[in-house]
């Protein structure tokens, strides 16, 4: 853990991306004590220019606070973005540990069901599923873990498939052990760290496939996010510029922290890899 | 046996790989259709206005809903291999010759933002690894990490913001100005004007991409034995560059530009419709507002479809390039 920070901190893009991503979470956790206030009341004179009216970003069309809208859209994307994701990795652990530690049948038909997920072009695939469910929290975080999970199963399966004839496998065997044991507490252990990384990269995704559904009007209604603010402001482009501009900074500055923050974490996990670049 | 027989030994066992996958599509298309509130009678009585439930029974038994739902599957398959994809009611349009009509529009969409995305993102990959560590690298770099973090829809407003209503070099949306009448090489210049701005939108995620891949396959590359033999062989920096390394790090790039198109497709629905493209993903968005979901499958489908057949394209030119491909 020591020698992981060590090697974190000399990645300074890494740590730049970990403050901002601080930041974010801290504007999730107190935006209801700052922006008290449902974000989509009116909370003035609409089309407020940014500063004006007590409006620190401007208001929209119908009066809301675009700071307001920013601040609690921050929690919807994490959350989502958290959900979907650990969902994702727990049915990818699940397939590819399957496929890899049993080989075989098992492995070419968990595999073939694999191919038919990523083959179908994941967007579409989430805006149907969302648009069959009815838009709610629910069904976007599982239409995102749906589309996101097969990248999550081929990585696993290569891990045990490389891990599973091992010396510390075989001596599992000879203590007899049980396969789930060993599956679980035994060979995943040792691959956590390209799991943790791709984690850490697929909330980044996850948070951009959410703000393109609720942007396309996909959104749980009763809950503010960025995507909505902008889908609902660009009928205005031409008038109130800053309705879409600041909502999209706030995706483009999230995304681009976690990301960050996920290479830094690659390059200190997988010290094979940062020899190469 | 001699290299045309093996490729096309290769392009069967592909295309063979490839017809589980379209069924399984398709099946899951029918479920998705189950799953969904209400049938097509259902929306027929809707669209009616009002139907007792006798005739809505009867109409049930006319299209065969009242089946077992493997029965009803059967049908479904059948008809799909037949290419009926079902009936848009909203657009009083069988959705197959819908989806074929919108099907050219996102296709030249997506030709032209292949055709720059992959050129440029060679390009800027190159410049890149050669001056490794540079001030152009960083930049290169801090571009491809920045765009790959942009929503597409955002980058689309800000263009619009920027070039067409504060600049006005070009149209906000649509594919060409139907009131001018257009004809022959007129018509194309329009369209190129319209086309711009929805091909830079959706070009600069895949740049970012293909910026990336192409540096670190050209660096992969450098570190190769065959480059230290041509150093020893005392050919230039620019020859080793150009002849040697070039070639071998484009392939990889070559492969990634098939795996993208599904990425490409969902890029392209946000993306027509920001600008009001008349393609595929503009009539997904439509769709979703009219609730028409005969469409939004057959949508579905046609996409899932293209990134089978733009896959096996991709292998089979892949086998060509390289002839130490396992063509097995």
């Amino acid at each position: 853990m020591k020698e992981f920070w060590s090697q974190f901190q000399k990645n300074k893009s890494a740590l730049i991306g970990l403050c901002i991503l601080g930041l974010v979470l801290v504007m999730a956790s107190v935006a209801g004590f700052i922006f008290p206030e449902d974000p989509f009341s009116l909370a003035g004179q609409p089309m407020s220019l940014p500063g004006s009216n007590g409006f620190l970003l401007g208001s929209d069309t119908l009066g809301r606070d675009v700071a307001a809208g920013i601040a609690h859209g921050a929690k919807t994307s994490l959350l989502i973005g958290l959900i979907a994701t650990l969902a994702a990795v727990f049915i990818g652990i699940f397939f590819g540990a399957f496929a890899g530690y049993y080989g075989g049948y098992i492995d070419s038909l968990l595999m073939r069901v694999t191919e038919v997920f990523q083959t179908i072009p994941s967007f579409v695939f989430a805006i149907l599923l969302v648009a069959i469910m009815k838009p709610s929290i629910e069904s976007i975080v599982i239409a995102i873990t749906v589309v996101s999970w097969p990248g999550v199963a081929r990585l696993v399966r290569a891990e045990f498939l490389s891990l599973k004839n091992r010396e510390f496998v075989q001596a599992c065997h000879t203590l007899g052990m049980s396969d789930m044991r060993i599956m679980m507490r035994e060979i995943l252990p040792n691959c956590l760290s390209p799991i943790i990384v791709i984690g850490s990269l697929m909330v980044a995704t996850a948070i951009l496939i959410e703000s393109g559904l609720a942007f396309l009007g996909l959104g749980d209604p009763n809950i503010m996010s960025w995507g909505f603010q902008i889908g609902a402001g660009r009928t205005m482009l031409r008038s109130a510029w800053w309705v879409c501009t600041f909502p999209g900074v706030a995706i483009l500055v999230t995304v681009l922290a976690i990301n960050l923050v996920g290479e830094g974490l690659n390059d200190a996990l997988n010290p094979r890899l940062r020899e190469r670049n | 046996m001699n290299r045309s027989s093996v490729i096309l030994r290769y392009v069967l066992v592909r295309l063979a790989q490839g017809v589980p996958i379209i069924l399984a599509i398709v099946v899951l298309n029918f479920f998705l259709l189950n799953m969904a509130e209400g049938d097509a009678v259902d929306v027929l009585a809707g669209e009616a206005g009002s139907a007792t439930p006798e005739y809505m029974a009867e109409l049930r038994v006319k299209f065969g809903l009242d089946k077992p739902l493997p029965v009803q599957l059967w049908v479904y398959l059948k008809n799909v291999a037949s290419l009926d994809l079902g009936y848009s009611f909203r657009h009083d349009m069988p959705v197959s010759k819908l989806v074929l009509d919108r099907f050219w529009p996102t296709l030249l969409l997506m030709v032209t933002t292949i055709i720059i995305a992959v050129g440029f993102g060679i390009l800027l990959g190159l410049m890149a690894a050669t001056r490794l560590n540079t001030w152009k690298d960083a930049a290169i770099s801090i571009f491809a990490l920045i765009t790959y973090a942009t929503p597409l829809f955002w980058v689309g407003l800000m263009m619009i913001v920027v070039f067409s209503i504060h600049l006005g070099w070009f149209p906000t949306s649509g594919m060409e100005n139907i009131g001018a009448f257009y004809e022959g090489f007129d018509r194309v210049v329009d369209i190129a004007h319209h086309l711009v701005l929805p091909t830079v939108t959706l070009s600069l995620f895949y740049l970012a991409l293909y910026t990336r891949m192409m540096r670190s396959s050209m660096l992969e590359q450098y570190g190769q034995d065959y480059v230290i033999t041509a150093r020893a062989k005392g050919l230039t920096e620019r020859r080793i560059t150009f002849v040697h390394v070039l070639r071998n790090a484009l392939l990889p790039v070559v492969t990634m530009a098939g795996v993208q198109v599904g990425a490409l497709i969902g890029g392209s629905v946000i993306v027509e419709s920001v600008f009001a493209w008349p393609g595929l993903g503009m009539l997904a968005f439509e769709s979703l507002f009219a609730r028409d979901l005969n469409l939004l499958l057959g949508i579905f489908l046609l996409s899932s479809v293209l990134v089978v057949v733009v896959n096996l394209v991709v292998d089979v030119i892949y086998s060509f390039l390289d002839p130490r491909i396992e063509v097995a």
